[in-house]
C-alpha cells in the first residue's frame, strides 16, 4: 500500500456560528481503501464531506488529496482533481437521460475550450464515451441509459449518481449515506455494485457515510467514528464494534 | 401566394426568432423579460446604418446583431447574481431603460418618440426573414446536441451540482444571454426593415412578455418549443378571427388554462425521444 | 421649489406605497408574485368611475369599487394560486401574465380606449404651507392613503387574521399545526391585495385626473420595483420603496426634465438589484445551499 494517503486531513475545525461542527479531526484514507465514517446523527459527517468538497472552508486545519493541498481549493477545482460525491437527498439533473449525466460529468475530461465545445475531438469522445459506456454496464444501467434519470426507480437513481460521480474518473469517492431510504432489496443491490466497483477500482479509494451500521461494517475495511464533531475512534469493522466508546455514542452512557 | 399570406410567414419569422431569444437564457435557468430592448438596439441601429450611413443590409444585421449580443454580455454579467425575479426584474428594468433611451435621446437621428420613418423604400423579402430564422435554427441545433448544450440544460436543473462537476457556469450563464441578446437585435433589424417603421413603443414591456410567452407555451426546454409557441402566437389571431377585439383576452385566457394543464408547455424533451412514442415493453422494474 | 417637488413626490409615492403593499403582501405571505396587480390598479379606477358616472356618490363607489377589485383577485387566487402550488414559482408568474393580458384586454373592450377622468368631488381649496401649495383634493388623497396603511398596519399586527398571515409567511406548515386556518388567511391576503390594488388606481385616478384602460401597466411595474427596493415580503418596507420612488420620479422630472423620469426610475430599480437586492429593509433569506 501506498505510503502517502489519498486523503488527509489534519486537525481540521469548522464552526457554524458559535457551534462546532468538527473539532481537530485527523484521518486518513489510503488508496484502494473502502472506508467508513459513522457516527450518531449530528455527528458532523456530513460536514467533514462538505468540508473535503470545498463546499464549506475550514476554520483550521489542513485537507490533502495525495501530495495536494486543497483546503481552499474551489469545489470544481476539488473534482478535477479527482473527488467525487454523492448526495444524501439524490441530486439528479431533471432533464437529462442516465446517458447525458455521464457525458456532462465528463464535460471537464474533454478539456475543449468555448469553440471546441461545439466541434469535438473524435478521438477523445470515442474514449469518454466507451467509458461511460463501461460504467453504466458495470452498474447494470445499461438498459436505462436513454430513459430520463428521475424517472427510474429510487434504487436505480442512487446508482446514476454514482455513476456519474465514476465518469469524473476519481481518485477518492465519497458516497453520503447511499443506502438512505431503501428497502433490503435495493440496499442488497447497492453492496453489491459497491464491492463491484471496488474491485474494478482497485486505486480509487472509497469512503462511505451511512447510518445504517450493518451497510458500513459489511462493506469497509477501516471505520472512523465521529461524536458531536470528534473522532472518537478509529479501527477494523472487529475493533470497532466491541469498543465501549462507540456503544456509548450510540446507545447512551449505561448507567 | 399572397401578399397577406407572406406577411402572416414574415411574422412568423420574425417571432420565431424574438422565441428563441428568450430561449436561449432560459434553457441556463434565466429568465428574461427585458428582450425587446434588445430588439430594440438591433432595430434602431439597422436602420440608422443603413438609412443614415448607406449600408447595406447585411453588415448592418451582422453589426447591429453583434452590439446587441456585447451589449447582453455586459448586463448579464452583474445580472447573475440575480436568481428568478430579481433577475426577471433586472432585465424588465433594462427593456425599459433602453425603450426610455431611444424616446428621449438621438432624435435627430431616429425620430425620437415620434419614430423613425422611412426605413428604406421596399420591406425586405421574406427569404431574408427566413434566412436567418434557419441559420440560428440550425447553430441551435448543432449547440444543443452539444456538450455545452447539454451542460446548458444541466445549469438550468441544477446550478450547483452542475458547478461541482466543472462546469463553468459564469461563462455559459452569460455567453447564453448575450446569444440570446443577439438574436433578439438581428430580429429586430429584420423588423425594422420588414415594416419600415419603428417607434420606441413598440419595444414595450409587452413585447418582452409576449416573446416569454411563445417559449412558454411551445415548450421551454426544447427550441422546437420556441417555434411552436411562435406559430400559435402568430396563427391563433388568424384562426379566431370571429372574437374580433376579444383575441387578446382570449389569449390571456389561453394562458392562464395552459399553466393550469400543461405548464411546460406544448413540447417537451420526453417527445424527441422513441421510448416515449412506444409504450414500454419491459414494464416496470420491481 | 424643491419643496413642492417633495411634496408632489410624497403624493406620487403615497400611490406606488399602496400598490407596492398589494405586492409585497401576496409576495411575503405566500411568496407569489402576482403580475396582474398593475391591472386590478386599472381596474379600481375605471370601476370607481363607471359607478360614479352612474349617480353613486363618490363616498360609496370607492369603497365599493375596492371590493370589486378585491374580488378580481379571488379570482385569480381560484386560478393563479391553488391549482399552482406545487408547481415551480415561474408558472403561477406566467399565469398572471395571462390575467393581465385578460383583464386588460377585456376592459379595453368594455370601456374602450379612451382616457377619461373622475368629475370634480369637492370643490378644490388651494392650502399654502410656506412656499408649498397644496390643494385639498391632494390632501385628501393623501389623508386616505395614509389612513389605509395605517388601518392596514393595525389590521396586520393586531388582529388574528393579521397574525395568522404573519405566521402563513413565516411557514405555512407550521402555521396549519398552530390552528391558522390557511383556507381563510389565503382568500383574505389576495382580497386585501386586490383591494389595496384598486384603492390605489382610484387615488392616483383622482390625482393625476387619468384613468384609461393603459394605466395600469407602468404603475404596476413601478410598485413591483418599490416593492423589491424597500424589501419584498415588508410592508414598512413597501411603503418605504414607494416613497422613494416617487420621490425619485417626481425629482428627476422637475430636476432633469420630463424625458428622464422612467430612466431615473428603472436606472434605480436595476442598480438597486444589482447592488442590495434584499432592499433597504428586507432580510434576503439567501438559500444557503445545504447539501
Amino acid at each position: 500500500m501506498n505510503s502517502t494517503p489519498i486523503l488527509s486531513l489534519k486537525d481540521v475545525d469548522k464552526n457554524f456560528g458559535g457551534l462546532t461542527a468538527v473539532d481537530r479531526l485527523n484521518m486518513q484514507v489510503f488508496a484502494g481503501q473502502i472506508c467508513g465514517l459513522i457516527g450518531p446523527n449530528g455527528a458532523g459527517k456530513t460536514t467533514v464531506f462538505n468540508l473535503i468538497t470545498g463546499v464549506y472552508p475550514c476554520e483550521a486545519g489542513a485537507i490533502h488529496l495525495s501530495n495536494r493541498e486543497i483546503t481552499s481549493s474551489k469545489p470544481h477545482r476539488i473534482t478535477r482533481l479527482g473527488v467525487a460525491r454523492t448526495f444524501q437527498t439524490i441530486r439528479l439533473f431533471a432533464n437529462l437521460t442516465t446517458w447525458e449525466h455521464l457525458l456532462i460529468a465528463q464535460s471537464f475530461l474533454t478539456r475543449a475550450g468555448v469553440g471546441r465545445r461545439l466541434l469535438p475531438d473524435r478521438q477523445r469522445e470515442k474514449e469518454l464515451k466507451a467509458e461511460a459506456q463501461e460504467i453504466l454496464s458495470l452498474l447494470d444501467l445499461w438498459e436505462d441509459r436513454q430513459r430520463k434519470a428521475v424517472t427510474l426507480p429510487y434504487g436505480s437513481q442512487r446508482k446514476v449518481e454514482i455513476a456519474r460521480a465514476l465518469a469524473t474518473r476519481p481518485k477518492l469517492l465519497l458516497l453520503d449515506e447511499p443506502a438512505a431510504g431503501m428497502n433490503m432489496r435495493e440496499t442488497e443491490d447497492l453492496l453489491h455494485i459497491i464491492a463491484k466497483i471496488h474491485a474494478q477500482k482497485q486505486n480509487m479509494a472509497i469512503l462511505v457515510i451511512d447510518h445504517d451500521m450493518d451497510f458500513v461494517m459489511q462493506i469497509c475495511e477501516y471505520i472512523f467514528v465521529l461524536n458531536f464533531g470528534i473522532k472518537i475512534t478509529e479501527g477494523t469493522p472487529d475493533a470497532i464494534q466491541q469498543d465501549e466508546k462507540v456503544k456509548e455514542a450510540y446507545l447512551g452512557k449505561e448507567e | 401566394m399572397s401578399i397577406y399570406h407572406l406577411d402572416i410567414i414574415s411574422a412568423l419569422g420574425i417571432n420565431i426568432l424574438l422565441a428563441l431569444s428568450v430561449y436561449c437564457p432560459m434553457v441556463t435557468g434565466q429568465l428574461s423579460i427585458g428582450n425587446a430592448g434588445f430588439m430594440a438596439i438591433g432595430a434602431y441601429i439597422t436602420a440608422m446604418l443603413t438609412v443614415h450611413l448607406h449600408m447595406p443590409l447585411l453588415p448592418a444585421l451582422i453589426a447591429a446583431g453583434i452590439v446587441a449580443g456585447i451589449i447582453g454580455l455586459l448586463v448579464g454579467f452583474p445580472a447573475l447574481r440575480l436568481k428568478g425575479i430579481f433577475l426577471a426584474m433586472a432585465t424588465l428594468a433594462f427593456g425599459e431603460i433602453v425603450r426610455n433611451f431611444f424616446m428621449n435621446f438621438l432624435e435627430p437621428l431616429t425620430g425620437g418618440a415620434y419614430g423613425f420613418r422611412g426605413i428604406g423604400s421596399d420591406p425586405i423579402s421574406v427569404f431574408w426573414i427566413w434566412g436567418w430564422v434557419i441559420f440560428f435554427l440550425i447553430f441551435l441545433h448543432f449547440l444543443s446536441r452539444s456538450r455545452m448544450g447539454l451542460a446548458m440544460l444541466a445549469t438550468h436543473d441544477d446550478e450547483t451540482v452542475s458547478e461541482l462537476m466543472g462546469i463553468n457556469i459564469v461563462r455559459l450563464k452569460i455567453g447564453a444571454f448575450g446569444l440570446g441578446a443577439s438574436i433578439a437585435g438581428v430580429g429586430g433589424g429584420l423588423f425594422a426593415h420588414y415594416y419600415l417603421y419603428i417607434e420606441p413603443e413598440f419595444f414595450n414591456v409587452w413585447k418582452s412578455i409576449y416573446m416569454v410567452l411563445f417559449v412558454i407555451m411551445g415548450g421551454m426546454l426544447t427550441f422546437w418549443g420556441s417555434i411552436m409557441g411562435a406559430a400559435i402566437f402568430t396563427l391563433l389571431p388568424e384562426f379566431t378571427r370571429i372574437l374580433h377585439d376579444w383575441r387578446g383576452a382570449f389569449f390571456g385566457l389561453v394562458i392562464i388554462v395552459l399553466m393550469i394543464i400543461r405548464p411546460s408547455g406544448i413540447l417537451t424533451r420526453d417527445m424527441f425521444r422513441w421510448d416515449f412514442w412506444r409504450p414500454s415493453l419491459k414494464g416496470a422494474k420491481p | 421649489m424643491f419643496l413642492q417637488q417633495l411634496f408632489n413626490g410624497i403624493m406620487l409615492g403615497s400611490t406606488y406605497a399602496l400598490i407596492a403593499i398589494s405586492f409585497t403582501l401576496l409576495m411575503g405571505v405566500l411568496n407569489m408574485l402576482n403580475f396582474a396587480i398593475g391591472e386590478l390598479f386599472m381596474l379600481g379606477a375605471i370601476i370607481g368611475l363607471t359607478f360614479v358616472n352612474f349617480g353613486m356618490s363618490f363616498y360609496v363607489a370607492f369603497p365599493l369599487a375596492m371590493i370589486c377589485s378585491g374580488c378580481a383577485c379571488l379570482i385569480i387566487e381560484r386560478f393563479s394560486f391553488r391549482p399552482l402550488r406545487n408547481a415551480p414559482p415561474l408558472v403561477p408568474l406566467l399565469s398572471t401574465m395571462g390575467f393581465s393580458i385578460l383583464i386588460g384586454s377585456t376592459a379595453e373592450n368594455i370601456w374602450g380606449s379612451e382616457r377619461s377622468q373622475f368629475p370634480q368631488w369637492i370643490e378644490p381649496i388651494d392650502f399654502h404651507i410656506g412656499s408649498v401649495l397644496i390643494s385639498s383634493t391632494e390632501l385628501i388623497i393623501l389623508a386616505a392613503a395614509v389612513i389605509i396603511m395605517i388601518g392596514l398596519d393595525l389590521f396586520i399586527q393586531r388582529t388574528r387574521i393579521g397574525r395568522g398571515m404573519r405566521a402563513v409567511a413565516e411557514n405555512i406548515d407550521t402555521a396549519s399545526i398552530l390552528g391558522v386556518d390557511s383556507n381563510l388567511i389565503i382568500p383574505v391576503t389576495f382580497f386585501a391585495s386586490g383591494a389595496l390594488a384598486g384603492a390605489s388606481g382610484i387615488l392616483f385616478g383622482l390625482s393625476f385626473s387619468i384613468v384609461s384602460p393603459f394605466m395600469g401597466m407602468q404603475p404596476g411595474i413601478k410598485g413591483i420595483a418599490a416593492m423589491i427596493v424597500g424589501g419584498m415580503g415588508n410592508i414598512r418596507g413597501a411603503i418605504v420603496g414607494g416613497m422613494l420612488i416617487g420621490i425619485i420620479e417626481v425629482l428627476s422630472v422637475g430636476y432633469l426634465g420630463a424625458t428622464a423620469k422612467d430612466f431615473a426610475v428603472y436606472g434605480v430599480l436595476f442598480l438597486a438589484l444589482v447592488v442590495r437586492p434584499q432592499g433597504i429593509l428586507g432580510m434576503l433569506q439567501t438559500e444557503r445551499e445545504r447539501i
